[in-house]
């Protein structure tokens, strides 16, 4: 006796591919993923648009080289300016060497073991602590105990502590790209541990750490809460002369001007973000730059 | 005395004392960089002590079941009181408008730029949307008080200063975070599971929410936890755009205080070191420190514990 199919497997009668309704949900359903990368990147430029048109008139000349001031036509960025530049030295002065050095230990030289673990988790969990705890961190530390008051110095050493496990992260990550095949070489003929390290692993790890560098500084500049918790200046007539002077940096000095009360401050905390914007543009394209040109390949 | 021999054989040079300095060299650099390895370490404790000698200084002044059981929070007025629900509300109400507004975008972004986009749309979009991530925090404060603000006053009857306006921006902020850790999830979810469900006759968006989701949620759950302890501790956006007002409210239209404003709304005054009002900082500060690290320690064991492991 034939048996029917459909006697046989009864739930292929059931079975309906509806194929085309499918696959009307997933092209909505990609839509839907774009218009959602879109809605991001439309906020940004939103932003960088809204800003141009608030700050523009009133970048200027006088706006680069004046002090601050209570009226917004003659208030400048000066101490900023060079607050932030005074800061990011100090900063990178103190974080690029340890942060290199910590990643070396941990790729180079440890072993697989509980002080490398324990190492490494400190390090992802402080990449993870809000940046205000690093000021309170600073303000404890820097400014009271080692007594270096709320000076230009406490505050690079605030922001280094801060960009410190970006620093070791990103250079890890260089350390890493180097084959170990380039490092077996240099120890087959004869080459000690830091030898192979210095002449061999570095130079091809470079691009990718100073990459990795310049954009934990570029976080450091745009960051204002831990300056603000040590307490930087927020009204700066002068620029600092020597690490324990006072000072102010862009983003405070922004900050400060969102928070006054006259509306034409809006447009002078507009032009503060332009110059802001314009030297983590740089500083960022450097990167790129270098990411593309000086990294080899393996 | 095979080693004469080699003595003899290059006598200019130092021989076993050259070794020695050698091997010193390589001891000094060796530990040179293992104690640049430890400030990592020293940087946690070093947060730990400077947290905990005020906050238990402070717990001598306050009561700990006051601060964890008041409402208000008056610390700076005559009638103090100081109860941290004031403030944690505040955190919580713009973190969590943050993850309404993070959550869907980053991940939509994420599931499209790791299922659907093709590479060279991906190799344009993925590196913007990080741009987002990179805009300092103040200049989303600004934001959010001069546009966000009076664009939602349109719609919303709300005051100048509220939690709904900075909750949205710092969403935005966090979109690269959930984003970019989700794509990475779900890149690492195996072809061969994708290629199974096709051959079942899956189609894309089948297998982008049936299989590649829920293969990556472990990434993609401890991608939105940071996400929250980022909103939590985030500063600058609340500390323009939401006000300084600490009230025990869930409502997004009025102005509130976070933990994070009200410490930089302590710092900009000059309090005296060693004062009770120095020591709020540390009590709400250490409050804060507990709150995100407890978030970031389970989005780590998340990630260990719930991982699919395919070979």
């Amino acid at each position: 006796m034939a048996v029917t199919s459909a006697e046989q497997f009864p739930a292929q009668e059931q079975f309906r591919p509806r194929l085309s309704i499918r696959k009307v949900y997933g092209t909505v359903f990609t839509a839907i993923g774009l218009v959602a990368i879109l809605v991001g990147l439309g906020m940004l430029a939103w932003l960088l648009l809204d800003t141009l048109v608030t700050g523009l008139p009133w970048l200027d000349w006088q706006f680069l080289t004046g002090f601050d001031s209570r009226f917004p036509a003659r208030a400048g960025a000066k101490a900023a300016i060079y607050g932030t530049a005074y800061m990011m030295f100090f900063t990178i002065v103190v974080a690029l060497p340890l942060g290199v050095m910590s990643a070396i230990y941990l790729e180079e030289y440890a072993r697989d073991g509980k002080v490398k673990s324990f190492i490494q988790i400190n390090i992802a969990n402080l990449a993870a602590v809000p940046s205000i705890i690093y000021g309170l961190l600073g303000l404890q530390v820097f400014v009271r105990w080692m007594e270096l008051g709320r000076s230009v110095l406490a505050g690079s050493l605030t922001m280094a502590l801060l960009i410190l496990p970006i620093i070791v992260v990103a250079t890890q990550e260089a350390l890493r790209a180097v084959p170990p095949s380039i490092r077996d070489a240099s120890y087959g003929v004869g080459a000690t541990r830091w030898e192979t390290v210095r002449h061999h692993v570095l130079p091809y790890a470079l691009p990718g750490i100073l990459t990795g560098n310049i954009l934990a500084a570029s976080r450091a500049i745009g960051e204002s809460a831990p300056l603000i918790t040590i307490g930087a200046l927020t009204y700066v007539p002068f620029t600092p002369e020597n690490p324990l002077d006072r000072f102010t940096v862009l983003p405070i000095q922004i900050f400060n001007w969102v928070s006054r009360p006259q509306e034409d401050f809006q447009g002078v905390a507009a032009a503060g973000i332009i110059v802001l914007l314009v030297v983590l543009l740089l500083m960022n394209s450097v990167a790129i730059f270098l990411r593309q040109k000086l990294q080899r390949r393996f | 005395m095979a080693q004469d021999v080699w003595r003899g054989a290059f006598p200019s040079r130092g021989g076993l004392g050259r070794k020695r300095g050698r091997r010193l060299k390589e001891g000094a650099i060796a530990g040179l960089f293992f104690a640049a390895a430890t400030v990592g370490a020293l940087t946690t404790a070093g947060i730990i002590l400077s947290l905990i000698g005020e906050t238990i200084a402070f717990f001598r002044v306050v009561s700990f079941v006051e601060f964890v059981t008041e409402t208000e929070w008056t610390p700076l007025f005559s009638v103090k009181k100081f109860g941290i629900w004031a403030l944690v509300s505040a955190t919580a109400l713009t973190s969590l408008i943050a993850l309404l507004v993070a959550v869907p975008l980053g991940l939509m972004s994420a599931i499209y730029l790791s299922e659907f986009a093709k590479p060279r749309v991906r190799a344009v979009l993925k590196p913007a949307l990080e741009v987002l991530a990179g805009v300092p925090t103040v200049v989303y404060g600004f934001f959010a008080l001069t546009v966000m603000t009076p664009f939602l006053q349109r719609f919303i009857d709300m005051s100048l200063f509220n939690a709904l306006s900075p909750g949205i921006v710092m969403g935005v902020m966090i979109v690269p975070l959930v984003a970019s850790l989700s794509e990475d999830a779900m890149s690492s979810v195996p072809q061969s599971l994708r290629e199974g469900a096709y051959g079942l006759g899956a189609t894309r968006m089948e297998v982008a929410t049936r299989v590649v989701v829920p293969a990556a949620l472990s990434g993609i759950v401890a991608s939105v936890i940071l996400a929250l302890s980022r909103a939590v501790g985030e500063t600058m956006i609340v500390a323009i755009a939401a006000g300084q007002n600490p009230t025990f409210t869930f409502d997004p239209t009025v102005p509130v205080m976070t933990m994070t404003t009200y410490i930089v709304q302590v710092s900009l005054g000059d309090t005296p070191y060693g004062s009770l009002e120095y020591r709020t900082l540390f009590a709400v500060g250490s409050t804060l420190f507990v709150l995100t690290f407890v978030m970031n320690i389970f989005s780590f064991w998340f990630v260990r514990r719930f991982r699919e492991v395919y070979d």
